[in-house]
């Protein structure tokens, strides 16, 4: 069961003492528990597997491995 | 969808197919340790664009498919008691276990009902005080957090009438296992990109430098599938055999802090029987102590299990990549989607569903 999908945060609130986040995903939106990632905020993309978000992505990474992308790209 | 459609692009896999196509020289088998990876791999035909010097071997990534037969069967007991209200993804309640499948047991009459998140299983729990809740806890690292945490919240809540029968397997000791076979082919992994989000890389370090072998922790899109098997192939071309991260957008090497916690304080590490393959040490979750009270296991006694798996299903062979789907002569005709004989015809992460669904026949 390791299918997760990146989502964006629209808003955080807490339930049942834990830590939640409304994330939507194209046009559906669902709770996620934001426990494993307690520092994601609003507007932050968040990899949702079950029902909790089990990483964030790092934007500035993903530019970088993007443009690494297109210079392999030109080697071809 | 942001930080999808761009790896789905098709330039850039067409691109990626072509750089590939120039970098092989010679025979490589590599293997996608996960079934989602199989999958979008099927999905997409990524196989069908590689040369023909490259083999794709599908691996054991299938957390329904290696959950021990003996666990099915104690999950169909336990969700037979009246008292039960069973919950459980959506595919393992098509998964045969040795006398029929949760479907068949719901249509007479078992309670058990198919959860997105085992938080849903703890609503029922709340919601329905005078019913004993059982979540399915089966999954890799990647779900074993949120097993973790709806533990720790039922144990902080008090809740009397929540568990789970927990079943957690481990990628590296299965790597290990195939690495050490006397059969294997495999001589480069992709690996598992959401495992690694939470557990971090560093295993996969040791198991490259002990068996000498490339591991590239990868991500599940086009893109990040052809990305995986092109840095795989260079580091087999140039002798290499090194952990590379080609999720990085996702994946550090310390993966989740948090998560590994809170593993840790609700799991012990155990052997596990994994389905098809066999007994591989350590390399398997069970509920601690502390949590005893939710331990499904512990709660109900379902007495002993006498197993049988149907003879024609060879499933193992396929989780281990010594077969593929279509080598199996009741492959799309005793057993389909709709009949299958094994769990690999079943689950969304299977390989013998992907091949079927994708129709790959040879």
């Amino acid at each position: 069961m390791c299918l997760a999908i990146p989502g964006e945060i629209v808003d955080v609130s807490e339930q049942h003492g834990m830590k939640f986040a409304r994330v939507q995903f194209g046009g559906i939106t669902r709770q996620v528990c934001l426990e494993y990632q307690p520092a994601a905020k609003v507007g932050d993309f968040v990899l949702v597997h079950v029902g909790f978000a089990i990483a964030t992505v790092d934007r500035e990474e993903a530019a970088r491995q993007w443009e690494i992308l297109r210079e392999l790209g030109e080697e071809a | 969808m942001k930080f999808l459609d761009e790896y789905r692009d098709a330039d850039a896999v067409a691109e990626l197919a072509e750089t590939i196509r120039k970098t092989v020289t010679r025979p490589h088998v590599i293997m996608e340790v996960c079934g989602g990876q199989t999958h979008s791999i099927l999905r997409y035909g990524l196989d069908r664009m590689l040369p023909p010097d490259v083999e794709l071997v599908h691996g054991p990534g299938c957390p329904v498919c290696v959950t021990a037969l003996e666990t099915i069967d104690r999950a169909h007991a336990i969700a037979q008691r009246p008292e039960v209200i069973f919950t459980s993804f959506g595919d393992m309640l098509r998964v045969p276990g040795t006398h029929g499948d949760l479907l068949a047991l719901r249509a007479r009459g078992a309670d058990v009902r198919v959860v997105y998140s085992p938080l849903d299983a703890l609503a029922l729990a709340r919601a329905n005080p005078d019913r004993q809740v059982v979540f399915f806890g089966i999954g890799f690292e990647t779900t074993a957090p949120a097993n973790a945490m709806t533990l720790i919240a039922a144990r902080r809540e008090g809740l009397t009438n929540f568990s789970m029968l927990a079943s957690h397997v481990l990628v590296p000791p299965a790597i290990a296992s195939i690495l050490q076979s006397s059969d294997n082919r495999v001589q480069a992994f992709l690996g598992p990109g959401h495992v690694c989000a939470i557990t971090g890389f560093r295993a996969y370090t040791s198991l490259a430098a002990r068996y000498r072998v490339p591991i590239v922790i990868t991500g599940f899109e086009p893109v990040d599938l052809l990305r995986g098997v092109l840095l795989a192939i260079r580091q087999l071309e140039r002798g290499s055999a090194t952990v590379e991260n080609a999720y990085s957008r996702t994946v550090e090497e310390g993966g989740s802090p948090a998560a590994r916690a809170a593993i840790a304080d609700v799991f012990d590490v155990i052997d596990r029987n994994w389905r098809g393959i066999g007994a591989i040490p350590k390399s398997g979750y069970r509920i601690s102590d502390r949590y005893r009270a939710h331990d499904a296991d512990i709660i109900f006694d379902v007495g002993a299990i006498a197993t049988r798996e149907p003879e024609a299903c060879i499933a193992g062979l396929v989780l281990r990549g010594v077969k593929k789907p279509c080598d199996c002569p009741a492959f799309g005709r005793s057993c389909t989607p709709a009949t299958p004989l094994g769990a690999t015809m079943v689950s969304a992460e299977g390989a013998c569903a992907a091949y079927y669904q994708h129709r790959r026949t040879a």
